[in-house]
């Protein structure tokens, strides 16, 4: 027998439960529930459009100034150039729902297309803005072409012809550079094979060459800008409706007047034209388009992006490029990837353990055992602390110096506690919560042990490592990405 | 007076089995006409041949005199048929308001590049159709109105979704509206309401309706002309009296022997 509510519940003002208010705002319980990142993000979502609108317009605009690094202002320009390629992927695979794993072959026909028609290569040097218009179109109709097997095959089947497309394209790229022409006697050398193409035209726009990074920096800027508004209008526009129709049942929308496949296509087209138009702004900055800038580990990362930041929204996606660029960029020197390293264990921590009392509990566990730990093998193996902390100075390496064990050579050994690591994390989501809590004491410091005795020294590889890390523990505890709304599927 | 949907001589076979069997169907304007029959007579997939899921093997469907057999399901939409589904169909992850809008397509013009410029034209297309979303919402009374237009669909109740797909479907503003069982999983207080809502979707929203309907109550409340359906075949047509007490109606709902014994 179901409990009627009492009525002292009822006057709380709260819905009854089961009734629809109620069942409305169950989203909204659950998504209140999942913690202080949660909450966060729920408030920022809940901004106005153009609040994040002007928050990346600002920064931006200020963001050559914070620094006089060409380096550091080329890491924006590529950051910029990902939210584009992020923006662009959003509409094919956020709104329409299409998984086109054939995106990066689009990128990378823009800036082949570009380098062409633009560059020392054929003595071609269209000015930029024909060039432009010309790498758009081409690339919107290059994306009808690959839309068309959407027609028949979706879903897993559509990802595999697409992904069969972005391969084919690499392959192309590096091989059309002796194509023998029927008429021709000379074979003909398009792409400049694995040497690709150098001395790209740079922009002229108003009769401005744009030689320095900080210009195409600008120049992303306004173009992302110019796409997140663009976007914005046209997810609430008869078009944007019509593609979430599409995603979200295919057979209804075609009953609702909707035609399917050509709304597919032309998801496909703009995808494809923000891409290549992309491409070129990428091929313009580098003065060169290389086959390897297009491979399939690009990909993947554009679509991390887009997951992360949640697909289907807008401020989303430019996050998550945004991110994903700085966090890569960051691991790259050791200081700034143990300080991301450290960082990010403790926000995963502050996110997964509840009560804080708990926390607070662990984290000092933590400290006194890695104290302990130090105090008895320094006793017993005074090799096994012997060394000087990596990349230390001051407070920092001191602290390393006391609580890390760091033994004259760290190699078997960090290589057999990476491995324990491993297995400790694996074992650990196997075990009630309490348990989990102690073993976590060791792990974390196991954790310490392997990042300062072996980690620290591989930066190549350590960042994606550090950086896959990061995504499941966000991904774990944020399904839909950072500003994404749960979808329901099954309901 | 010719008929706003005809059907002749309609059949369909998936493989060996004979789906559809030389129907013949009609519905004039303004009538309401139910298809009731047992589970597998092909009520359902008479529904889908008429919107075009599929082409059928023989026969003809003519919309206000003009043929629609094989032509693609959102051209047939276009032209003025629409429907809602046994399982509800909704598009889950798009708000209340959004999902009314999305049936609008047809009959809207504004392209995507016009949209992002908002030119003047784009403008007042999306305020007409928002506000003809709003005015078919209203028709379910308060149920389907105020802050529920900005939620998503998944957050509604069941018969809250059902009212929703039919509000979808009265947003293409129909030639003929095909309700698919529209009081399925209703409670009898619901039924009742849905009833009632049948018929004023006749009287104020001035449609057409063919309605498959179980619910005899229902079936008897709102129908001009009843027909039965059996694998396939037509085996009855008439008023509900007529169609209710006809011994092969009897038959295939409730076997031979029970036929025979009344």
């Amino acid at each position: 027998m179901p409990q009627l509510p009492r009525d002292e519940e009822r006057s709380t003002g709260q819905p009854r439960i089961g009734t629809d208010e109620w069942v409305a705002s169950v989203e909204g319980r659950r998504q209140r529930r999942s913690g202080v990142l949660g909450q966060l993000l729920e408030r920022l979502g809940q901004l106005p459009f153009w609040a994040p609108l002007l928050v990346v317009a600002a920064f931006g605009l200020l963001f050559p100034f914070l620094t006089d690094s060409d380096y550091v202002v080329r890491v924006g320009f590529n950051a910029l150039v990902f939210a584009l390629l992020a923006l662009g992927l959003n509409i094919v695979v956020g709104y329409a729902g299409l998984l086109d794993l054939g995106y990066i072959a689009f990128f990378g026909f823009g800036a082949y297309a570009y380098a062409v028609l633009s560059s020392n290569k054929f003595d071609i040097h269209l000015a930029t803005v024909p060039t432009l218009l010309v790498v758009v179109v081409a690339s919107a109709l290059l994306g009808l072409v690959l839309g068309l097997p959407s027609g028949r095959v979706t879903g897993d089947y559509l990802a595999i012809v697409t992904l069969f497309f972005a391969q084919i394209f690499v392959t192309f790229t590096t091989n059309a550079n002796r194509i023998t022409l029927p008429w021709g006697d000379r074979p003909l050398d398009l792409t400049g094979g694995p040497n690709g193409i150098g001395g790209v035209d740079p922009f002229s726009l108003f009769g401005v060459e744009a030689i320095a990074v900080t210009s195409y920096f600008y120049i992303a800027l306004v173009l992302v800008v110019l796409g997140m508004l663009a976007l914005h209008v046209l997810s609430e526009s008869r078009t944007g409706r019509a593609w979430k129709a599409v995603r979200e049942d295919p057979l209804a929308a075609e009953a609702m007047t909707i035609p399917v496949f050509r709304l597919k296509l032309l998801a496909f087209a703009f995808g494809a034209a923000t891409a290549g138009l992309t491409g070129s702004l990428f091929a313009a900055q580098q003065i060169g388009v290389f086959p390897q800038n297009f491979e399939l580990p690009l990909l993947i990362t554009i679509y991390a992006m887009v997951i992360l930041g949640g697909a289907g929204s807008i401020p989303g996606v430019v996050l998550g490029a945004l991110t994903i660029t700085v966090v890569l960029e960051v691991l790259r020197g050791p200081d700034d990837a143990r300080l991301l390293f450290y960082g990010g264990i403790l926000l995963g921590l502050a996110i997964a353990i509840r009560p804080w009392q708990r926390l607070a509990a662990v984290l000092a566990g933590t400290a006194l055992f890695g104290f302990l730990v130090h105090v008895v093998v320094g006793s017993l193996w005074p090799r096994g602390t012997a060394r000087v902390a990596a990349q230390g100075e001051g407070l920092v390496g001191s602290i390393v110096e006391a609580w890390v064990l760091l033994p004259t050579e760290p190699g078997t050994i960090g290589n057999v506690a990476f491995v324990v690591l491993v297995a400790s994390v694996l074992g650990m989501t196997l075990l009630r919560p309490l348990w989990r809590a102690v073993l976590l004491v060791p792990t974390l410091y196991l954790a310490a042990f392997v990042w300062e005795n072996r980690l620290i020294f591989q930066p190549s590889v350590t960042r994606l490592l550090i950086l896959g890390a990061l995504l499941v523990v966000l991904m774990n505890a944020r399904p839909q990405g950072l500003f994404g709304t749960a979808r329901v599927e099954i309901v | 007076m010719s008929a706003l949907l005809e059907l002749k001589g309609l059949s369909l076979a998936f493989g060996g089995l004979r789906v559809l069997d030389r129907l013949d169907l009609h519905v004039n304007e303004g009538e309401i006409v139910s298809v009731i029959g047992p589970n597998g007579a092909g009520k359902t997939t008479l529904f889908n041949v008429i919107t075009g899921l599929y082409r059928p093997d023989e026969g003809e469907i003519l919309l206000d005199g003009e043929s629609i057999a094989g032509l693609p399901t959102n051209v047939i939409a276009t032209k003025g048929v629409a429907r809602t589904f046994q399982t509800i169909r909704l598009f889950l992850n798009m708000t209340v308001k959004e999902n009314v809008m999305a049936a609008t397509y047809g009959k809207t013009r504004t392209g995507p590049l016009r949209s992002i410029l908002r030119t003047p034209g784009a403008r007042r297309e999306e305020r007409e159709v928002a506000r003809l979303a709003e005015e078919k919402l209203a028709f379910f009374g308060q149920r389907l109105m105020g802050y529920r237009w900005d939620q998503p669909a998944y957050s509604l109740s069941y018969a809250n979704r059902r009212r929703l797909e039919i509000a979808r479907a009265t947003a293409m503003e129909p030639r003929i509206l095909l309700l698919d069982e529209p009081a399925a999983g209703m409670n009898p207080k619901e039924t009742h309401e849905i009833t009632e809502l049948i018929a004023q979707l006749r009287t104020d929203g001035g449609h057409t309706i063919l309605v498959i309907e179980h619910d005899m109550h229902v079936v008897e409340g709102i129908s001009d002309r009843v027909v039965a359906l059996d694998h396939g075949e037509k085996i009855a047509e008439g008023s509900f009296e007529e169609v209710a007490t006809d011994p092969r109606v009897v038959e295939a709902y409730l076997g031979t022997k029970a036929a025979s014994t009344k």
